[in-house]
């Protein structure tokens, strides 16, 4: 079996500063992966790497497609949504807006993906015309999701979705997207600084620290794993 | 467009500043009602003033369009206005009518800036904003000289758009000009604003402009909605140009000159990125300044563009985000 995503020695930078000194990792298609490690271990720059939001070397392969040359725009359109740290909401526009810009890449009517997004985000149907940065944080990392599936993407890449919320929307939150990767199919990369709630989510993990791979598995295995216990899961 | 959301804002935060705005822009409004109705000559310079002020916040609208899309202050976009009207008297030179020409000039505008953005701006847009201001300085210069090349300096005339008609309407004579002028402005600006508020493509540039990282991530092409932001604001200087050009009743290279002044004021005073700001700060400016010139003895006509300097000036120093622009908020 093919993995959907493939990266290969992926080396990133800002500037001058390495943050990811090759990376390797695979995301078999319909799992859900986490990616853990340190502040500065590179997790966001991993996703980075992949939507084309950071310069990159080394191989990256989406659906068996080079996407090591693709900037951020052609990679979306290639069905790879990406939720941001910060949510990436566009405050100043409204949820409908927000939704719509989602699917922008797609034609025609998005009628059917609104629908199918508002089954899992029932709340947003009334609250469409809401200037979305009046939305709480909660409701705005929600609405990012939401953004994100109207695209109908094939890989949700998805950068600390917890951080800044109550633990009961991140709870919500995670529901969702379990909900959304049994139902729905959807592949999702995630980097999560809670490695409770990640590895409790993912089917499998990464450890990065100092952008390499120290450490990968599934998430039984990471979760037995006593580094891993000691370092991010405390006990 | 995004005014009445970022007033919004502004209500969350506690501020009343819209709604004091609004009052002073209701209050002035009816000053100026109740001042024509008292006086033909004050309503007639009133109604000049509207249309000669719909012209400078068209111009405005411009200006703030390409601030928002790529936070340039585009200095040459009076004479990019002067030179597609120069294109339009060639087009009727040329035997197309003048709504024809018009029509042409428009899309010709559009092409032009959006070429003139990928060509010489973005190239310099990466290194650094400034840069890209200077390049627009001297595509001020650049411009100036190829139309003084093509078409001389001498004062070219073209056919009135729309006739020497004046009506009468209780003692107050208002030419059919500046009826026209201020119609075909705020037909643009709502088509304008329709394009941004309610298409995909208006979406798109928006977002690009807003946040366009956060845009290419769900697929915008920011670089090219940019570039077509440019062209929007080419189109509505050809626009500006074109009805600027009858209330002066003829064609020159300097046309454009001291209404590119009046429309930074109008621009500065709305707030460099509210487009409705720079329609009414156009429409303020206009009319003001024909008033001031009419009933305060000690400014002259010739003391119209200082005059305009003083209001950018005071407003940058008293409220530099203007009536209606955004203040930006910074998390620390």
């Amino acid at each position: 079996m093919t993995a959907l995503l493939e990266l290969q020695d992926v080396e990133a930078r800002y500037g001058p500063v390495h943050v990811l000194h090759g990376i390797s990792l695979a995301v078999e298609e319909g799992s859900v992966v986490a990616v853990l490690g340190p502040n500065g271990a590179g997790k966001t720059t991993t996703l980075r790497a992949v939507s084309g939001t950071v310069r990159r070397a080394g191989r990256i392969r989406f659906a068996g497609r080079p996407l090591d040359r693709l900037g951020p725009a052609a990679v979306a359109r290639l069905g790879v949504a990406h939720v941001p740290e910060g949510r990436g909401t566009f405050s100043e526009l409204t949820v409908w807006e927000n939704l719509r810009l989602g699917a922008y890449t797609r034609r025609g009517s998005i009628q059917p993906e609104l629908e199918r997004v508002f089954t899992y985000f029932p709340w947003l149907s009334d609250r469409r015309r809401q200037q979305a940065g009046t939305l709480s944080g909660g409701e705005q990392q929600m609405l990012a999701l939401a953004r994100a599936f109207v695209l109908r993407p094939r890989l949700l890449l998805l950068d600390e979705p917890s951080l800044g919320l109550a633990p009961v929307l991140v709870a919500e939150l995670f529901r969702i997207v379990r909900e959304l990767n049994e139902k729905e199919g959807l592949t999702v990369l995630l980097v999560e600084q809670n490695a409770h709630l990640a590895l409790q989510a993912a089917v499998a993990g990464y450890v990065l620290e100092a952008g390499r791979v120290v450490l990968s598995g599934s998430s039984d295995e990471l979760r037995a794993d006593d580094s891993v216990r000691r370092s991010y899961l405390g006990y | 467009m995004v005014t009445a959301a970022t007033s919004r804002l502004e209500g969350l935060r506690g501020g009343a500043g819209f709604p004091l705005v609004s009052l002073v822009l209701v209050a002035c409004a009816a000053g100026l009602l109740v001042g024509s109705l008292r006086s033909a000559t004050f309503a007639q310079l009133t109604v000049q003033g509207l249309a000669l002020g719909a012209v400078y916040g068209i111009l405005a609208l411009a200006l703030v369009l390409v601030y928002r899309a790529t936070r340039v202050i585009n200095f040459a976009q009076g004479e990019l206005a002067m030179a597609t009207t120069y294109i339009a008297y060639q087009l009727i030179q040329w035997g197309l009518s003048y709504w024809e020409a018009f029509v042409a000039t428009l899309a010709i505008a559009l092409v032009l800036g959006t070429v003139l953005e990928l060509t010489l701006i973005r190239p310099v847009l990466h290194r650094s904003g400034i840069a890209a201001v200077i390049v627009t300085v001297g595509l001020f210069v650049l411009i100036d000289g190829i139309v003084n090349w093509i078409w001389g300096g001498d004062f070219k005339s073209m056919p009135s758009p729309f006739g020497t008609k004046i009506y009468h309407v209780g003692g107050v004579s208002i030419a059919r000009l500046y009826v026209g002028m201020f119609v075909v402005v705020v037909v643009s600006a709502l088509l304008v604003w329709v394009l941004f508020r309610f298409t995909k493509l208006g979406l798109g540039m928006r977002a690009a402009a807003l946040r366009p990282a956060e845009a290419a991530l769900v697929g915008v092409r920011v670089d090219w909605m940019l570039a077509v932001g440019w062209g929007l604001a080419a189109l509505l200087g050809a626009v500006a140009g074109l009805m600027a050009e009858p209330s002066q009743f003829f064609l020159q290279p300097t046309l454009m000159q001291p209404i590119l002044v009046y429309a930074f004021a109008a621009a500065v005073l709305g707030g460099l990125d509210s487009p409705a700001g720079a329609l009414i700060g156009g429409l303020a400016i206009g009319v003001s300044l024909n008033l001031v010139v009419q009933y305060v003895p000690a400014i002259s006509s010739e003391l119209q563009e200082p005059f305009a300097f003083a209001v950018i000036i005071a407003v940058l120093l008293l409220k530099p985000s203007g009536l209606f622009g955004h203040q930006e908020v910074r998390r620390v």
